[in-house]
Order: structure tokens, then C-alpha cells, then sequence
């Protein structure tokens, strides 16, 4: 495999690392320490890597020990700080998955192993970050029942195991929660996997200590030392020194040895070394170096070993990170001299090493227990190996070796902190191992204080006299590894990375060059220019149509809920500041909201359908949002009153025609709405099709807002604007509603405004006992006057803007504000400019100045109705004669779906196929169980194709859409945004839930085969991310 | 940098102070350090129950602005602000305070007008700022995706000049090292465990570490607040959330400013040392466990992505959770509370660190004085009877 | 990411729900005769303990209903609500 090292050709092998392959190479020096500059070499073969941080391809920074090598690349040596590459692009696909188990296993060495295969008999997921199962056993050369290790491996019986490998654990979470990241050639996938019971055997990490110039490229850890050799079948030396503070160092020896490396010397501080020939009570006081930095020799007092390698066995250091994240407590034991796992505070069990049981057979002995106690019932048993091992004696308690000469002892190789800087940390009077961590910034570095985090505490304990114990570690924080951004993220990109929402005439607005907004998810036409316009004249020209003929606007986007039951008017009543129950059956009135607090919350026009039914719209930001806050006061207030509510958003399309042509229109599309007088609506065929006709009014205009179900909506709106009907835009809409002084919300309040403050005391009911917010009206500063109202504005020069935003001072700058331009629009209708404002102790005639940037302009504060203050032309001019007739044919219904078809048939393929279901009538059901459809909650149904509406059903059929997944794969797909469990055992048949970021009711038909239904507005959004994750897979 | 060689003594409760702060975070140390400085008060403990600014001031993004809407405010986050600019110097300390710009950016129409409303109301209350079109957006942070084919397309940006970062640690560290050497006693791993009150006037605190008499006792223990509040009787109006932050691995220089997203919640920076720190929305539910949900993670993740896609492959190091205390219009809490000689200050919920020296300085000045600072005064615990609030949603909502 | 045992759907990830903070606030019977104190009680005063805490979950994107659990603010263990 050929691959490049700052520009050098270099070849390595299969198999190997990058860090294995620069060894093989004879690459000593692979970076510079990131505030000393001096050169640094591989020092592990694993992620606790704290020197060999390189640049590799456009990845910033990797650990050149966690990379497996392919052919072609190339990588850079750094100074320990990543490099991002500004012209890179991306093309990586990450994903994410959600998996569900009994036991989840972390660590596929002997414990891990051990333990999955005695678990095997439940849902069992194993994961380990390398390429294949063995964990250390991969680097040694034991021996279980006379035989290489790995055919142990090999021979366990795993079936029914889901085994992740390249897979790393990086969080453990609250309520059994793991997330964990799997490495994947096209992209990494981020695994969030919820297990019932988890037994952790990730392992331990071998520790160096402080000694003077232990930085230098070719000192090493012995285990590294020893996983070069054994596993990637390089030589990290010729002549080598072992530094045995812990006897793993006299295994790295006498494998290192085996491999044909000279060892020099052993260096054991233990009064007895464990072989004859280690130089046992002594430690290493120091290195020497050649030209280029690389280790030379090593000193052992005033002995100088001539050495290229310096392996280091400073004891090891249980991998208690996923332990520690999962809220456990550790302790610190003084026989090995680590932390270990402690108390545990979840369904949890670590095994082996990871709770310092060191030896072979006791890790698989302790994985097997792990196992067992886990799976309960479901534990399968398992034979425990013999081993060739030896047990390990104590390591010796040494972290710090004091030097003679100025050379430095590091203590975190990354961060170059060095045993000075943590003595001066604790001599500035930091007593905190975290207050310690943050003025040398130890342990902060790429590896997290894998390698520094036990040298830090154990040199604090010996310069404050204490014991590590007493020093504590600092916190273990996710990740345990470095996750990158795009891996985070998923497929949660670009147009997925938030659902788009639209509407059923989407489509005809993006043909006709619409010019769209962001209105919280939804897409909506702010205006429609013709060949070049600009929006100023574009505006003006859709309002001139709505003033002076017929123009028409999408509505749809605004909330609607069905409101029905014997209580529903004293239910309204409560929530709104006006009465509802005295409104007449077929009537329709404006209303506002207020939180508590008394603040505006949000507004919009209510209609009685029949006496116990009513239909509210709400904003079109705010429609989940009221929705949730009505049934909030419905379920843990008055969950005695008889009322349910129901979304219909979805199943209608609104068509709003406005103007004082505007008959013209109706009288072809619905002419049984003709004869309807203001603020009336109708139950009335639209096009031949049942729809709701509605007139109101939101610019003064005669207007009419005209509903059928979604499948229509396209083609109403086509026909609408076909009858010369001209499209306007939410720009359009709004400066006609301000010509008439009607406030939106969000735009004129802000969370601080009261009905009041807007003018609209008429609205708020002095009948009424209470409704929500209203004793809050009455609070000392709510109630004062010399509160900030809604006024007009009219700037001196007729053509100036009043810019939106724009502070209203009295005089000029310096003078206190006293509100602020909340709209500010040229108008066709008023021939000059004019703006609706938010300010206090003003009266009309009062002079203003706006001040916006550096701009000042004087303004007179007029009345907030400009425009046709007494209502003259809400009533529009009559039906001409040459009416347009009623326009024949039903209507072309189009699914949200349909202009899908064909890319969901080119996606599908013998794992997954795509398809949309045909048309089903269906209704919401409330109450009582109607005895078909789909259970969706305690008292709440889906009921979808030929049934017999009963009494209160509320027809959705437009609401949503059915889309059929279908293959094998159908469950892989799935599983990448869903996070509820599928598996047949739990899945109850149907669920309402996520997919993706929408909501969905998930419904399993036969195995493979699911019916999503979605919201029709999300259709567009379900259908790209269902073919992104086809593709994906 | 270098710091200096000594920062505090680590000394014994004495039995009796004039004033007991309650929290060694920022705010407790900056209001002992303004106790001594401005009014000679050095009679003064602070009982930090774990290790000195340990909490949300070492766990926060580090922004320093200025920019509130509503007047209240932004003459307080001023205040602090123009102290900021002298505090280097003031402390003898570099705290490596950086006014680098911060821009927020606006994503929809909505966003505009706030963000235009709020850049006239700052520029007429004295506090710099600037509203960007998105070209100069792109001109100010070239590495900011303006593209109008983004899923939410930046229209533009507030920007505030003088905004910026600091060093959390080493404005904690420099406030307690002058506080110590006016006789401050910093009295770390000293849990006040209860209130001493005689008629309605307090008295002193009991801690772990026994009693201690106290003239007047101030409160400044953000996410306890509530904690401590009940156990001298008190109810507040806050709540205690999980608020997560992270950080990159070390990177070269590539962001040289301050990005903060309200609509797409994501607010990013890179630190001196060259990490690049990022934090998100709170997360929903109460909680003292400093810890959240990685779901919270991952969508700040994912939003960050869609403003910064050349990030794609910086990886995250490390991530935590403050607590944080938020009040029911998203601004603090300062002042006398019902309890005679007891006084508060919390609430600051996301925004707290920005505010450290000015909270400092008009907290001791309320307390020294026995009446609210004028800054302090609209911020009083009256103000959710009234109904005066000073509602900063709209700007707190990634308040950092 | 919590989990959250719907009484309806069983157990979910708690970003299908919406939180509703401390349970059992009840709405005042007669707000128009409460002092400004007392109503401003209701609209902005909750408990906050360091502890067990009753509090109100919504199932949004599930089966829509409001329940109440009981749940440890520094452990995040939940229990079934007495």
C-alpha cells in the first residue's frame, strides 16, 4: 500500500495503521509539541495517542495510531494543532442508526467476548473500535488452552450477536443510553443504542510517568512497543531499554526480544526485578538525543544505555471514561495504583480490565459472570480457557522522577505540560486537581488525559504530600474519542437539515418564479414578480389588484383545529379574550389569546360550524404551538369539559380571494358561497368538490377564504388565478392588512404587548368572569397608563421609508425612546409611505423622530387605520353580468406525493421499494372507540378506507399521506430516524413517532412491509429523506 | 502567558465576617473584589462548596456583549462591558479579553426586524453596533455560508464591534487573587447548609465547615440559587436547567470573530489556544445533574454544520453542562429579598459571564449600601408582582 | 436523552415529548380575587428542588397526552408518580 508522509513516498502493509506504517517506514519523528516545538514520535498503537496527531487527507487532525491505512494517502505532520482545509469539500455520507438490546457489550476483547457469547441467548450487541475481534489479545502472544489466543477468539460462538466492529462507544448516557460511532469507508455512522443492561469491558490503558526527557520520539509505551511488534510485525527499535514500573513491561520485553529487538536493559524501581537480569530498584532519570531529537540512550542514574527505544510500563489505568460518563463512581485503589470502577449508578457491570482484573483468564472469567448476571434467563454458559500468564505483582507507586538537569518531565505530552508548570499551578495556592488542569491545561488535550490524566494526579499527590486518592481525577467527559461535526450531524444536511414545509400549490408557486420566505419550517410566496420585477413594484402591483379587481394568496400554511363537544364555547371562552359560546352557528369571529402573563399570544378568526363544533385558524408559526396550549389547559385543567380538539392543517388548502372583483371568482368556483354576508361562512361545493367557504376578511377588501381538502388545493389555486384572479405574496398581505391597522403577532408584539396595548380593549370581554391572562391586565404596571400603544405613522416626505426597526425618539437623538417602527411599507392604496409603531405617551398629531442607522426622519403619529377607516368596501362591488360561469369538471386531485412517482420507482430495488399508496378517505375519531383504525392515543383514532363516518368523526382525508416501504432493507432504512424499537417482539404494529425530523404513525402491515403516514405539508420532506436514506444504505 | 507565581491563600473560616458571599463563581468574586475595592469591605468570606469558579464560570462559552434591547438592560451589560475594557489592566492580569465582533445573525424576516430594532436601540442607548447585510456578513466572517440556497439563508447581522471573548479561568483566578490580597478569605470545600435568621434579620449561615456569623449575606450561586433560597425560607422565581457547551481539538486559526444563530441555535468561537468553542439551547427539562442530552449535541452540531460546512470534519473534544438559573423574562434577579441583611442575585440564566464585573460591581454597591445600585433597581425581585418585566427572550434566547 | 414511560405508547426518547414543568399547580379558582402577590405566585413561582420533583411530560409527537412522573433533578431516575 502506497501512502505519503509530508510528501515522502512511503509503502506499508494491509492491516496497518498509519502510525504501524510510519514505524515501518523508520519514521521516527511524526510532530511538534504544540507549545515546545520539540519533535515527537508514535507513542501508542491505540486512541489514547498523544503525539502522532496528523493531518490526513482534509481530516484536520487524526492519531496517525487510529488510522488504517489504504492506498493513496497522504498525510502531514503537525505542531498538535489540526489545519482545516478551506477549499475541501465533504463528500463523505454520514448516518445515524437506532438500535435497541437487552445487553449491550463495550469492548470485544476477552471480558467483552467472554460476556457476549454468555449473553448471546437475549438481544445481545457487542461493539470493539477495531477492525476485528480480539481486543488485546490481537497484541500479545499468550497462549489459552496451548493455543494462539485469537483461535479462542475465532471459536466462540457469537450467533445472534449483533457485532459492531470499528465501532467505538463514545457516551453513556442517562436511562441506558450509548452512543457510539462506527468507522465506514463513505462515512462514519453515529449509533444511538438504548440496552437495557450494559457490561462495559473497554479495557485499561497503560500509563508512563514524569522523568526528565521522556518526550523524545522512540520512548514508548510497552504495550505499544509490544503491539507493534506482535500484531503489525514492525520493529519500533533495534536496542531497546524497558522501563518496568508494572511486569507487562518483562512481557513487551521478551516479546520484543522474540521479534529480534536488542533489549538493553530492564529498569525496574521494585526492589526485585522479575528477571534475573533487570536492573531492579532504579528508574530511568533521564534520555539523550541525537541531532534530529530521536532518542539516543538512556540515563539510569549516572549509567547511560545507548538506546533507540525507551518502553515504558508506568502500570495500567482501567478505562473508567464510559463508566465515569454513566454517572458511576470510582475509587482509587492502592494495590494497582488506579482508579477503578466503584459504585455504579445504572444497569450496569464492568468486567476484566476495565476494573483492573489484568490477567487473560480473569477477564474472561469476569466477561463470562458479566454476561450471565446480564442476560438473567437468557445466559448461555461457556467454557473458561486455561492461560499461559503469570499473575502480575504490584506496580510500583511511581509518578515522578526527579531530574538533575534542566531537561523537562512531561506530564501531558499533547498539551507539553511539564512537571514545573503543575509544581507552579500548586504553588500559586490551587489545591484542585480541576483548578490544576485548567492553568496547565493538562489533561485538555486530543487524548483527553488518556495518556496524562493518572500522571497529573499522581505528580500533584507527591508535590502536595497527599495520595492520588485524595486528589481525585477530573471529570470524564463524552466523547471518550473525538466524533467529528459531519458524523454529529447525520444526514441532517442541507435541504434535510430542517423539514421543509409547503403547501398543495407549492409547485405552481415555484413555476410561476414565486419569491419565498421562511416562515418558521414552511415555504411561503412573499411575492410573485413578473420578468425582472423588482419586489417593490411587485408588491405594489399585488396590492393594487386586491384593492382595485381580484388578486388571490395561499393561506394554507395557517393552523386550523377542529373544536368540537358540548363544551367546546365554554372552552373557547376561557382561551380567548372575547365569548364564543354566544357566537351564532355559521358565524365566524376574530380573536386574541394571552398567555398568563396577560401577553398577546396569538390570534386568528374562529367559526361555528354547528353548536357543539367549531373551527379555529391560529397564525401559521404559531399553529403546534397553540395547539399544545390548548390541549395543555383541556387535559390538566378542565379535563371535565366535553371537547376534543383536532389538527386539520393539513387536510385543508386555503385559497383567500381578495378584491372587489372578487364575486367574479366565487361565482365560478363556489357559487353557493355568493349570498354570504361578512364574517359568515358555508358548507358548499368548491369545483364541484365539498369546501368551506369563509368571508372574511384580512385587508378590508370583500374577500373570501375558500378551503378544500389538499388534493384539490393546486388545482383551485390554478383555477383561481385562471379566472384573472392576480397571486399575491405574504409582502402584499401584510401591507394590506397594515393599511387597515391590523396588528400581526410576533411582528407588532413581542411577548410585552396587551390587547390593550394594541387597541383592542373592545375585543377583550367585560362579560366574562375570566379567560387566560386576564387577571394579569390588572397588575400594578400592566394596568398604568403611559403604557406603549399602537399607533400610525406618517413620514413629512410622503416618499421616504420608515424602516421596520427603526427607534421613535421625541425631538432627536439623546431623548429617551419611547417605542419603536414595528411595520413600515409604501402603499399604492395611500400613495406615500406609512408605518405601524409600538410607543408611548403619545397622541395623534405628536411629532417623531424614527432613527434607524444613522438615518433620522421626522414622522407625525396618526390613528394605526389608514385606509378605508369606516369600512366602506368590505362588501366589493357586485356580480357583474358577464360573470364567468360555474367552471365544469371535477377537479384534478394531486397526492403531495405524486410528483414522486418516478424517483421512488428508480430508488426501489429488490432490498427496498418506495411506493405511494393510493387515496383512502380517513377520519380522526375522539370519544369512544369507534371498533376499527388505528389506536393513536387513549381516546383518539385513525380510521382510513371504507367505513361509515360515525357522529363527530372529523374527516382528514387530505390531512396525510401514505407511503409504503417495503424489502428486506425496509427495517435498515427505517432504523437511521426512527428511534422507537422494531423489533417484533415489542413493536406494537403501529406508532406514532419520528422519522427523520418529522412525526409520523408508523404502521408494520406484515414483516418488511410498513406504511408511513405522514402530514401532507411533510410529505415533501419524508419522500427526500426516504430516497437520501435508500441511497444511503 | 504567563500567570503569577501566587493567586490565594487557602485559610480557615474565622468565625464572623461582615459580609458572607455565598458561591465562589465569577459573580461571587467579583462582588467580594468590588466589596473591597469600591467600599473598603474586606471583612468579607467567600464559601464556594466545591473548588473557586468550578461552576458555570468554568463551563461557559466565554462571550462578552453588550447588545441588549430593552434600556434596563442594556445599561447594565454596558456597564460591564466598559469595565471589561479596563479589567486587564484594573486586575493586573491578562485575561485575554479579545474584541473581536460578535455578529448575530438573522435567518427569516422576523429575525431582521429584531435584529434592526435592536441595533437602533443599542446605538441610541450608546452601545456600538451595527446591522449588516449579508454580503457584508460574508465580508466580516468570509467562512460564514451566506449562500441563499441554505436551508435557512443568513439576510443579515447584528454586529457589535466591541463584543467579544475572554479567558474564564483567568477572570476568575484575577479576581480572586486581588480579592485574597485585600484579605478576602476564599474558603474553598465550604457547603452553606442553612441560614442563621433572628427576628427577619439573618444572622450568619451554617456550613460544613461550622458556623460562620455574618453581617449581610449575599447570594451568588446561580443554578443553587433555589437550593439556598429555600433554606432560608425563600421562593424565587427560577429554574434550574442543563446547559451544554463543547469544544473542538486545537486548530490553526480559521475563526476570528463570534458567530452566534438564534434561529438555528449555535454560537461559536475559537479560544487563544485554538479550539473552537460552541454551545447550544438549554435543554427543556430541570436539572442540577450537569449533564444534558447528546441529542441537544447533535443538532447544534448539525446547525453548525449548515453555517460553517468547511467544519465538516473538526471533530468535538469534549462536552459539559452548567446549570443554569433562568427567571421567567430572561433577565437577572438583584437585590434585597424578604429577609432582612439576605441578598440575591441570580437569574442570569445563559448570559451570565458577560455580565461578571458589572453584576460585581452594582451587587456590592446594593449591599454595601443597603439600597439597590440604579442599575440594580429595575432588576428587584418586585417586579414579577407588578408585572415590570424586562423581557429579553428575544435576545437571551442564545444569550452567551 | 431521557426515557420516558408514556402511559400510553411506553417507553420513548424524550425528544418526542415536551416538558411541563412542576405538577399540581393548579389554576386559581377566582384569579380576580387574588392579590397581585398571590396571582403572581401562580404565573412565576415553581418549585426548583435538588431532589425528587413531580413533573408534567407531553407526548407531542406520540398520542398527545399530558402525564405526570416523578423524577430524581440530579440522577434523572424516574419513577411512576404516586
Amino acid at each position: 500500500m502506497r501512502f505519503t508522509f509530508d510528501g515522502r513516498p512511503l509503502q506499508g502493509e494491509p492491516g496497518d495503521t498509519l502510525a504501524a506504517a510510519l514505524l515501518r517506514n523508520g519514521v521516527r519523528v511524526v510532530g511538534r509539541g504544540v507549545e515546545s516545538g520539540r519533535p515527537r514520535g508514535v507513542f501508542s498503537a491505540g486512541p489514547e495517542e498523544p503525539n502522532a496527531l496528523v493531518r490526513v487527507g482534509a481530516d484536520p487532525m487524526l492519531a496517525a495510531t487510529t488510522v488504517e491505512l489504504y492506498d493513496g494517502l497522504e498525510a502531514w505532520s503537525l505542531s498538535g494543532k489540526g489545519r482545516v482545509d478551506l477549499g475541501a469539500a465533504d463528500d463523505r455520507r454520514c448516518d445515524k442508526g437506532y438500535l435497541h438490546c437487552d445487553v449491550l457489550v463495550v469492548g470485544g476483547g476477552p471480558a467483552g467476548l467472554a460476556a457476549a457469547a454468555a449473553a448471546r441467548g437475549a438481544r445481545v450487541i457487542l461493539l470493539d473500535d477495531q477492525p476485528r475481534l480480539g481486543g488485546d489479545l490481537l497484541n500479545s502472544r499468550v497462549l489459552l488452552d496451548g493455543a494462539p489466543a485469537l483461535d479462542w477468539v475465532d471459536s466462540l460462538d457469537l450467533s445472534g450477536v449483533r457485532v459492531l466492529t470499528r465501532t467505538t462507544a463514545v457516551g453513556y448516557h442517562d436511562h441506558g443510553y450509548v452512543v457510539a460511532v462506527e468507522r465506514r469507508a463513505r462515512g462514519e455512522r453515529l449509533w444511538h443504542i438504548r440496552a437495557r443492561r450494559v457490561v462495559l469491558a473497554t479495557g485499561a490503558h497503560e500509563r508512563s510517568l514524569a522523568f526528565p526527557g521522556n518526550d523524545r520520539p522512540g520512548v514508548m509505551l510497552a504495550s505499544a512497543a509490544r503491539a507493534y511488534v506482535n500484531r503489525y510485525g514492525v520493529l519500533p527499535g533495534r536496542r531497546a531499554v524497558v522501563f518496568a514500573c508494572a511486569d507487562s513491561g518483562y512481557e513487551a520485553a521478551g516479546d520484543l526480544r522474540a521479534a529480534g529487538v536488542e533489549i538493553a536493559a530492564i529498569v525496574d524501581p521494585r526492589p526485585e526485578g522479575l528477571t534475573a537480569d533487570a536492573l531492579a530498584g532504579q528508574v530511568v532519570t533521564g534520555t539523550t538525543a541525537g541531532p534530529d531529537g530521536v532518542l539516543t540512550g538512556v540515563r539510569v542514574g549516572e549509567r547511560h544505555i545507548e538506546a533507540d527505544l525507551l518502553a515504558v510500563a508506568g502500570g495500567w489505568n482501567p478505562a473508567v471514561h464510559l463508566f465515569s460518563q454513566s454517572q458511576g463512581r470510582v475509587r482509587f485503589d492502592e494495590a494497582s495504583q488506579a482508579f477503578v470502577p466503584h459504585v455504579s449508578a445504572q444497569a450496569e457491570r464492568s468486567a476484566g480490565a476495565c476494573r483492573g482484573l489484568y490477567g487473560t483468564r480473569e477477564a474472561i472469567a469476569d466477561g463470562h459472570a458479566a454476561g450471565r448476571e446480564a442476560a438473567g434467563s437468557a445466559a448461555r454458559e461457556l467454557r473458561v480457557p486455561e492461560c499461559d500468564e503469570r499473575p502480575p505483582r504490584p506496580p510500583a507507586a511511581l509518578w515522578l522522577v526527579d531530574g538533575d538537569g534542566d531537561e523537562p518531565a512531561f506530564a501531558d505530552l499533547h498539551r507539553d505540560v511539564t512537571v514545573a508548570d503543575l509544581a507552579r499551578a500548586t504553588g500559586t495556592g490551587m489545591r484542585s486537581v480541576e483548578h490544576v488542569k485548567r492553568y496547565t491545561t493538562a489533561g485538555t488535550g486530543a487524548d483527553q488525559g488518556k495518556t496524562s490524566g493518572a500522571v497529573v494526579v499522581g505528580v500533584m499527590s507527591a508535590l502536595l504530600g497527599t495520595t492520588p486518592g485524595q486528589v481525585g481525577t477530573t471529570t470524564f467527559r463524552p466523547p471518550y474519542t473525538p466524533v467529528s461535526f459531519a458524523t454529529l450531524a447525520g444526514r441532517d444536511r442541507g435541504a434535510l437539515s430542517d423539514p421543509v414545509r409547503t403547501t398543495a400549490m407549492h409547485a405552481s408557486h415555484v413555476a410561476a418564479g414565486a419569491v419565498f420566505e421562511d416562515v418558521g419550517q414552511w415555504k411561503r410566496p412573499r411575492y410573485f414578480p413578473l420578468d425582472g420585477e423588482p419586489m417593490e413594484a411587485a408588491v405594489q402591483r399585488e396590492c393594487r389588484a386586491a384593492r382595485t379587481s381580484v388578486a388571490a394568496m395561499d393561506a394554507s400554511t395557517l393552523g386550523k383545529i377542529d373544536v368540537r363537544g358540548a363544551d367546546a364555547g365554554v372552552f373557547l371562552d376561557r382561551i380567548y379574550t372575547n365569548m364564543y359560546s354566544t357566537l351564532a352557528v355559521g358565524a365566524c369571529r376574530y380573536g386574541l389569546m394571552c398567555r398568563a402573563d396577560g401577553m398577546v399570544f396569538d390570534d386568528g378568526t374562529t367559526t361555528r360550524l354547528a353548536d357543539d363544533h367549531y373551527l379555529m385558524t391560529t397564525t401559521t408559526g404559531n399553529a403546534a404551538a397553540v395547539l399544545d396550549w390548548l390541549e395543555e389547559w383541556r387535559q390538566t385543567e378542565w379535563p371535565r369539559l366535553d371537547v376534543s380538539l383536532t389538527s386539520v392543517t393539513d387536510h385543508w388548502a386555503t385559497v383567500v380571494v381578495a378584491g372587489p372583483k372578487a364575486r367574479r371568482v366565487i361565482a365560478a368556483v363556489a357559487p353557493g358561497a355568493l349570498g354570504l354576508p361578512f364574517m359568515r361562512y358555508a358548507e358548499t361545493d368548491v369545483l364541484g368538490v365539498p369546501g368551506r367557504v369563509f368571508r372574511i376578511s384580512f385587508s378590508g377588501e370583500l374577500a373570501y377564504e375558500v378551503n378544500v381538502p389538499w388534493p384539490y388545493g393546486r388545482a383551485l389555486w390554478e383555477a383561481v388565478l385562471g379566472l384573472g384572479a392576480v397571486p399575491y405574496g405574504t409582502e402584499a398581505m401584510h401591507v394590506l392588512r397594515a393599511e387597515k391597522g391590523f396588528a400581526i403577532v410576533g411582528q407588532e408584539t413581542d411577548g410585552t404587548v396587551t390587547p390593550h396595548d394594541l387597541g383592542m380593549s373592545w375585543i377583550v370581554s367585560p362579560r366574562k368572569p375570566d379567560f387566560v391572562g386576564r387577571r394579569s391586565h390588572a397588575r400594578p404596571d400592566t394596568a398604568r397608563d403611559g403604557r406603549k400603544r399602537l399607533v400610525g405613522l406618517l413620514a413629512d416626505d410622503p416618499a421616504t421609508p420608515i424602516e421596520e426597526g427603526a427607534q421613535l425618539v421625541r425631538g432627536g437623538p439623546g431623548a429617551p425612546m419611547l417605542g419603536h417602527v414595528t411595520s413600515g411599507y409604501a402603499s399604492a392604496a395611500l400613495g406615500r409611505t406609512f408605518a405601524l409603531a409600538m410607543v408611548r405617551d403619545v397622541v395623534p398629531g405628536d411629532r417623531l423622530t424614527a432613527v434607524s442607522g444613522t438615518a433620522a426622519h421626522g414622522v407625525t403619529v396618526v390613528e394605526p387605520v389608514l385606509y378605508d377607516p369606516d369600512n366602506a368596501r368590505r362588501d366589493g362591488d357586485p356580480l357583474e353580468e358577464d360573470a364567468p360561469a360555474l367552471l365544469g369538471g371535477l377537479p384534478a386531485r394531486e397526492s403531495p406525493a405524486a410528483a414522486f412517482a418516478g424517483r421512488f420507482a428508480a430508488a426501489s430495488g429488490p432490498s427496498a421499494r418506495l411506493r405511494e399508496l393510493p387515496f383512502e378517505p380517513m377520519w380522526e375519531v375522539r370519544g369512544a372507540d369507534p371498533g376499527v383504525g388505528l389506536r393513536l392515543g387513549p381516546s383518539w383514532w385513525l380510521v382510513a378506507g371504507d367505513a361509515v363516518p360515525g357522529p363527530g368523526w372529523v374527516d382528514v382525508s387530505g390531512q396525510r399521506t401514505i407511503l409504503e416501504l417495503s424489502g428486506p432493507a425496509a427495517d435498515d432504512v427505517l432504523i437511521t430516524g426512527c428511534p422507537v424499537d422494531l423489533h417484533p417482539d415489542v413493536f406494537p404494529g403501529h406508532a406514532q413517532t419520528f422519522l427523520g425530523k418529522t412525526s409520523v404513525i408508523l404502521e408494520r402491515r406484515t414483516s418488511g412491509v410498513y406504511r408511513i403516514h405522514v402530514r401532507s405539508s411533510f410529505t415533501s420532506y419524508l419522500a427526500e429523506w426516504l430516497l437520501d436514506a435508500i441511497l444511503a444504505l | 502567558m504567563t500567570h503569577p507565581g501566587f493567586l490565594w491563600r487557602n485559610p480557615d473560616p474565622r468565625p464572623s465576617y461582615d459580609v458572607v458571599v455565598v458561591g465562589g463563581g465569577g459573580h461571587g468574586l467579583a462582588t467580594a473584589y468590588y466589596l473591597a475595592r469600591n467600599h473598603g469591605l474586606t471583612n468579607v468570606a467567600v464559601l464556594e462548596k466545591g473548588w473557586l469558579a468550578g461552576g458555570n464560570m468554568a463551563r461557559n462559552t466565554t462571550i462578552i456583549r453588550s447588545n441588549y434591547l430593552w434600556d434596563e438592560s442594556a445599561a447594565i451589560y454596558e456597564h460591564s462591558l466598559k469595565l471589561w475594557e479596563g479589567l486587564s489592566e484594573d486586575l493586573d492580569y491578562d485575561l485575554q479579553f479579545s474584541q473581536r465582533g460578535v455578529l448575530n445573525l438573522a435567518h427569516n424576516l422576523g429575525d431582521v426586524r429584531e435584529g434592526r430594532r435592536r441595533v437602533n436601540a443599542n446605538r441610541l442607548n450608546g452601545v456600538d453596533a451595527e446591522w449588516l447585510d449579508a454580503d457584508e456578513v460574508r465580508k466580516f466572517c468570509p467562512i460564514v455560508n451566506v449562500s441563499d440556497r441554505a436551508r435557512y439563508p443568513v439576510l443579515g447581522a447584528t454586529l457589535q464591534r466591541r463584543g467579544g471573548i475572554a479567558k474564564h479561568d483567568h477572570v476568575a483566578w484575577a479576581l480572586a487573587r486581588k480579592a485574597d490580597a485585600y484579605g478576602v478569605d476564599l474558603i474553598q470545600g465550604c457547603e452553606v447548609t442553612g441560614f442563621e435568621i433572628t427576628g427577619n434579620r439573618v444572622t450568619g449561615v451554617r456550613t460544613s465547615r461550622g458556623p460562620i456569623a455574618a453581617g449581610k449575606v449575599a447570594l451568588a450561586s446561580a443554578g443553587h440559587t433555589s437550593v439556598l433560597a429555600e433554606r432560608a425560607g425563600l421562593r424565587l422565581p427560577l429554574q434550574s436547567h442543563p446547559l451544554q457547551a463543547l469544544v473542538s481539538e486545537l486548530l490553526e486559526p480559521v475563526l476570528d470573530c463570534v458567530v452566534m444563530s438564534n434561529a438555528v441555535h449555535v454560537y461559536v468561537s475559537q479560544a487563544h489556544k485554538g479550539e473552537l468553542v460552541m454551545g447550544a439551547g438549554i435543554d427543556a427539562y430541570n436539572s442540577y445533574g450537569q449533564r444534558g442530552g447528546f441529542h441537544v449535541i447533535e443538532a447544534q452540531m448539525a446547525a453548525a454544520l449548515e453555517l460553517f460546512p468547511l467544519f465538516s470534519r473538526v471533530r468535538v473534544l469534549r462536552t459539559w453542562a452548567g446549570i443554569v438559573d433562568v427567571s421567567p423574562d430572561a433577565s437577572p434577579i438583584i437585590g434585597a429579598t424578604p429577609v432582612d441583611g439576605l441578598y440575591v442575585n441570580a437569574g442570569w440564566g445563559t448570559g451570565g459571564f458577560k455580565a461578571t464585573p458589572g453584576s460585581g460591581w452594582v451587587y456590592a454597591d446594593t449591599i454595601a449600601n443597603g439600597r439597590p445600585h440604579p442599575l440594580a433597581e429595575p432588576f428587584a425581585l418586585e417586579r414579577f408582582t407588578t408585572g415590570a418585566l424586562i423581557d429579553e427572550h428575544g435576545a437571551a434566547a442564545v444569550a452567551h | 436523552m431521557l426515557l420516558l414511560d408514556c402511559p400510553h405508547c411506553g417507553p420513548r426518547d424524550e425528544n418526542e415529548f415536551h416538558y411541563g414543568g412542576q405538577a399540581g399547580v393548579p389554576y386559581p379558582q377566582a384569579p380576580a380575587e387574588l392579590s397581585d402577590q398571590e396571582w403572581a405566585a401562580y404565573v412565576f413561582l415553581r418549585d426548583n428542588p435538588k431532589g425528587w420533583f413531580r413533573e408534567r411530560w407531553f407526548h407531542t409527537h406520540g398520542c398527545r397526552t399530558w402525564f405526570t412522573v416523578e423524577r430524581h433533578t440530579v440522577t434523572h431516575e424516574i419513577r411512576k408518580a404516586p
